[in-house]
């Protein structure tokens, strides 16, 4: 794995939605690189066979199964109140969500 | 009652409320006095407070006071002055999470742990200061400014609930709520000098908790003592609903497990926890609590724990990954900032976010995007999740052998404000002890034991398996005699 290069940087911001200045590309360039030189220390370890733990749950077997692991009724139930999560948005129209417009000509 | 607010215990409290010799009136006065004067810029400028809810607090502080003259019953946190992390909601409330990105947000509703308490007799005082998303190990990363450690005011209370440790710590609230994804809570506890909860995966709901990791984050208590930890998880603990990760499993009288002794208790001591970069005077305090287990009758044996060292590196991928997954919702659209000058959707997200999220979060955005990113995955987030399950089968075997694991919170005392704010390796190398047990899923609880010489607090790490918190508190507890 090669380090980080500044192209790098701006692809995976675009990824992530974020809009980075010129100041700060050149320093995430360098925290990256910084953290990912720490994170490489992994390659050490054969694990090889070895599963991915993605939840907790899968590790503890039988014991995660018989608890908790059901899912719950599908049943009707009272949500939030509308007008009260539309009065947290930045632009609504009481009913919906706003925002710019998507299609760009 | 004490002379001093840093003496209220939440037994004491209760009582002195139940028997009217105070009431939840005069203990929420008298904590938002104590907060007026010392957290602001003209008192000792401790900045762990973000907002007071006073009118909510003082509304349940009546209600409790009048079941009280009515000797009626109280909940086991009857007029206790409670402080919620600021990425928990409660209904109303500014939720900040320490971002920019949050200003002004006000959820509709409550966290599940928020309900929790309040049902059980809390006065929730307001919300405390943390590290932007939870994302730090010494609170710099707020928004809103740091926090100053109550002990010692030029250095920082660790993070990411630096407010929720010191506001327990500075007298400000009995208890108090924080969370812990990489051991933010666990950490700044052993900074502050205060008792901090780590509960297995899966005790505590996290509904309305703002998520940073969701397979890591955990909510859990600060307290001054373990029976008032214990108090506190007893009523957070238990399934909910609104949280499919929560267990079913009944929840233990972690109260009543206090006054079991301790003799006979298998307590191992993982030497990877004691290797280079511990600080001296840590390593002495720790021994002297394994010596102090020891003559209380624990048999103190050695547990190997072979992959610790790998526990930074695989924490590091796999909580920024998630979290880039997690803060993808801070777009601008339904809550928060929005930045104005945006004419089109994707320029909107990209400018919103920008302007809302600061360089740690924006760090560990691209860090956790790389990682997933494509050509990446198997390299970094596979081999990562391959290493935790190796991390976790470690604790597995050794509790074959031991009841608790017992070792440092911290490789040094709270470090200076801005001593690692440079360099973002050398901060996460604060976590050393504490991102192995929040990877594994297990529980754990950093308890005071002693001071530097400086007078900085040292906290020893109790460690136990998965849903052993009464086992792990009775540990906690025989520590606090020592």
């Amino acid at each position: 794995m090669s380090g980080v290069t500044l192209e790098d940087v701006r692809r995976v911001a675009e990824l992530a939605n974020l809009e980075l200045t010129a100041e700060e590309e050149p320093r995430m360039q360098r925290d990256l690189n910084a953290i990912l030189g720490h994170i490489a220390e992994l390659n050490e370890l054969d694990t090889t066979g070895v599963p991915a733990m993605a939840q907790v749950g899968e590790m503890l077997g039988g014991l995660a199964h018989d608890h908790g692991e059901g899912m719950r009724q599908d049943e009707v139930r009272a949500s939030l109140d509308r007008s009260a999560v539309m009065a947290a948005a930045p632009e609504t129209d009481g009913r919906f969500f706003k925002v710019p417009k998507v299609i760009e000509r | 009652m004490g002379v001093s607010a840093l003496d209220f215990t939440i037994d004491g409290v209760r009582a002195a409320v139940a028997s009217g010799e105070t009431s939840a009136v005069a203990m929420a006065e008298l904590h938002y006095a104590r907060i007026a004067a010392d957290d602001g810029a003209n008192g000792k400028g401790i900045n762990s407070f973000l907002s007071l809810s006073r009118e909510r607090a003082m509304a349940q502080a009546e209600r409790v006071d009048a079941a009280a003259a009515k000797g009626g019953l109280l909940g086991p946190l009857a007029g206790v002055p409670v402080g919620i992390k600021d990425v928990l909601t409660m209904k109303g409330s500014p939720a900040t999470a320490g971002s920019l990105i949050l200003k002004g947000y006000r959820p509709p509703y409550d966290a599940t742990a928020v309900q929790k308490l309040e049902a059980a007799g809390a006065v929730l005082l307001g919300k405390l200061n943390c590290d932007e998303f939870a994302m730090g190990s010494s609170n710099e990363n707020s928004a809103y400014g740091p926090v100053k450690n109550p002990k010692a005011l030029d250095r920082v209370p660790g993070g990411s609930s630096g407010g929720s440790a010191a506001a327990v710590a500075a007298g400000f609230a009995v208890a108090t709520l924080g969370t812990d994804t990489g051991g933010s809570i666990r950490q700044p506890a052993a900074f502050c000098g205060v008792v901090g909860v780590l509960p297995t995966y899966g005790r505590v709901s996290r509904y309305g908790l703002i998520a940073f990791a969701s397979s890591l984050d955990r909510v859990g208590p600060f307290t001054r003592t373990i029976k008032d930890a214990a108090t506190m998880l007893e009523v957070l603990a238990g399934q909910d609903g609104l949280d499919e990760t929560s267990s079913d499993r009944p929840v233990d009288g972690y109260v009543a497990a206090l006054d079991k002794p301790v003799e006979g208790l298998r307590v191992g001591v993982p030497a990877e926890y004691f290797g280079e970069g511990l600080d001296p005077e840590i390593r002495a305090a720790i021994e002297r609590t394994l010596d102090g287990l020891k003559l209380a009758g624990c048999v103190v044996k050695p547990v190997s724990l072979p992959h610790t060292k790998y526990a930074i590196p695989t924490y590091y991928v796999i909580a920024t990954a998630e979290a880039s997954s997690n803060l993808s919702r801070f777009d601008g659209v339904r809550f928060g900032l929005r930045a104005e000058e945006a004419n089109t959707l994707s320029a909107m997200y990209r400018k919103t976010r920008d302007a809302g999220f600061g360089a740690e979060v924006k760090r560990r955005i691209l860090l956790g995007t790389y990682a997933l990113s494509a050509g990446y995955y198997d390299a970094y987030y596979r081999k990562a999740q391959q290493v935790r399950a190796l991390l976790t089968r470690d604790f597995l075997a050794a509790f074959h052998d031991v009841d608790v694991i017992v070792g440092p919170m911290t490789p040094t005392p709270a470090f200076k404000l801005g001593e690692k704010t440079e360099d973002p390796v050398e901060m996460y190398l604060a976590d050393i002890y504490s991102v192995a047990a929040s990877l594994a899923g297990i529980c754990g609880v950093s308890v005071p034991c002693g001071e530097t010489e400086d007078g900085l607090p040292i906290g020893v790490q109790i460690m136990a398996p998965h849903f052993g918190e009464a086992t792990m508190l009775r540990v906690g507890a025989a520590v606090e005699r020592l």
